[in-house]
């Protein structure tokens, strides 16, 4: 692990990069990275993550400013940024059920093809996919997810880079930290280490490539 | 009582102590205000709680906890948190013991439809999918009709969100089940008739001779 400068950790992102970002309606959203993604005008990502927040929040600012040319989430009705950019072409996206979309990530950052689910079944959600049966019940093949960087938000880091993460501000953070082949992470508190004890620690150090110094 | 409260407090009726139990947004999350007394459930938010409280008094809200919309919460004693995988893997591994959702459309057999208006409104499915999918017991909370037109229609005109059945159906008219495959009209609010209820309803439905009032 190495500790970066916002401004350096963004500059290692090119445009068109793919991209996982965590956080849930804007809790969790790593956004001293999104706001420097901005100041630095990255094009063409293509975002990953459990919905595109509020137009002046988390990746609702990506959207805003244009940044985004595709996005994958499970939820778009509070952007309505987002639905008219969608609309008019301007940017793809690709709806996908909350926990399928969740569970390829973690199958991306697992060495895993990808997971059977029921979810979807019989609805659009299944076009275009393999459905397999197990013991009489239908699943659909869901492939796995990975990405070029994973934007990871912490509550806690350890001058190592071990990561706690703080209430429902967890949500996507830990399971992206596996599937991003660079791991960028933030986080409100750093602290020496030990203060995160070994059982406290949900996203270990090994995996996280850079941490991002806080002001 | 107004249309949401009858609707709200006759599913809070549903609940037993024990149950873990997701509410969605709108209706759904009136329930949680009408939990009768000596009930104790477990409330989960899709994106990684267990024991979600009330909304927070101002100043006392934390931006690291919050509900599935994003908004301030609060966690009651023996909270718990988790990751969105573990969440779901809650939802659809059969943990879940009731699901509260809204509906725009449920058809005679009880299949649901909630997540898109096609060249109109699309959100997203979000969790409903894996909620309807996964959870022990489906429960849509729904006016009965939406600008006169009945919902509770013979085959859904909008995208469904399972081909799972709903266990049951509760608006501001009816409580409405479907044992074996059919719908079939099993309470009547107070001050409503049978005739109503069957005039605001696309859907056929099956009916006992005489059908109770709802208990609220």
């Amino acid at each position: 692990m190495r500790t970066i400068s916002v401004e350096d950790a963004v500059a290692m992102i090119p445009n068109g990069a793919s991209l996982m970002i965590g956080g849930f309606m804007g809790t969790g959203t790593p956004e001293r990275v999104i706001d420097e993604l901005v100041r630095q005008g990255k094009r063409d990502l293509v975002v990953i993550a459990n919905d595109t927040a509020t137009p002046a929040r988390g990746i609702g600012k990506l959207v805003a400013a244009g940044l985004v040319g595709k996005t994958i989430a499970s939820h778009i009705g509070l952007n309505p940024d987002t639905q008219k950019k969608m609309i008019a072409g301007d940017m793809a996206v690709d709806l996908v059920p909350q926990g399928t979309l969740i569970e390829r990530i973690r199958a991306g950052g697992c060495g895993l093809g990808g997971i059977l689910t029921p979810t979807g079944v019989g609805t659009v959600v299944e076009e275009g996919k393999r459905k397999i049966d197990v013991d009489g019940k239908s699943y659909l093949l869901e492939t796995a997810l990975q990405a070029d960087f994973a934007l990871v938000h912490a509550f806690l880091a350890d001058y190592m880079g071990n990561l706690a993460y703080a209430l429902t501000a967890r949500n996507f953070n830990p399971v992206i930290a596996m599937a991003g082949s660079t791991v960028i992470a933030t986080s409100d508190h750093i602290v020496p280490v030990g203060v995160i004890a070994p059982d406290h620690v949900v996203t270990p150090a090994a995996i996280v490539d850079y941490l991002v110094a806080n002001r | 009582m107004d249309a949401q409260t009858i609707i709200a407090k006759r599913i809070a009726r549903e609940l037993r102590s024990g149950m873990l139990v997701n509410l969605g947004i709108g209706i759904p999350t009136l329930v949680a205000n009408h939990v009768p007394a000596g009930i104790n459930v477990f409330f989960q938010s899709e994106n990684g709680l267990i024991g979600t409280g009330a909304v927070p008094e101002e100043g006392m809200s934390h931006p690291t906890l919050t509900d599935a919309g994003g908004g301030p919460v609060t966690a009651l004693p023996g909270a718990c948190t988790f990751d969105s995988a573990m969440s779901f893997a809650l939802i659809r591994g059969g943990h879940l013991s009731m699901t509260v959702l809204g509906a725009l459309q449920v058809d005679a057999q009880g299949r649901l439809a909630n997540w898109m208006i096609p060249g109109k409104m699309v959100p997203g499915m979000g969790g409903a999918m894996d909620l309807v999918t996964g959870a022990k017991r489906v429960i849509v909370a729904m006016q009965h009709t939406a600008k006169g037109k009945p919902k509770l229609v013979k085959r859904c005109t909008l995208p469904l969100t399972s081909i799972r059945p709903v266990d049951l159906v509760v608006t501001e008219m009816a409580v409405v089940g479907f044992p074996n495959g059919r719908a079939t009209l099993l309470e009547i609010a107070p001050g409503v008739s049978v005739a109503q209820v069957i005039e605001a309803t696309e859907a056929p439905l099956d009916k006992a001779d005489r059908v109770p009032e709802m208990e609220l």
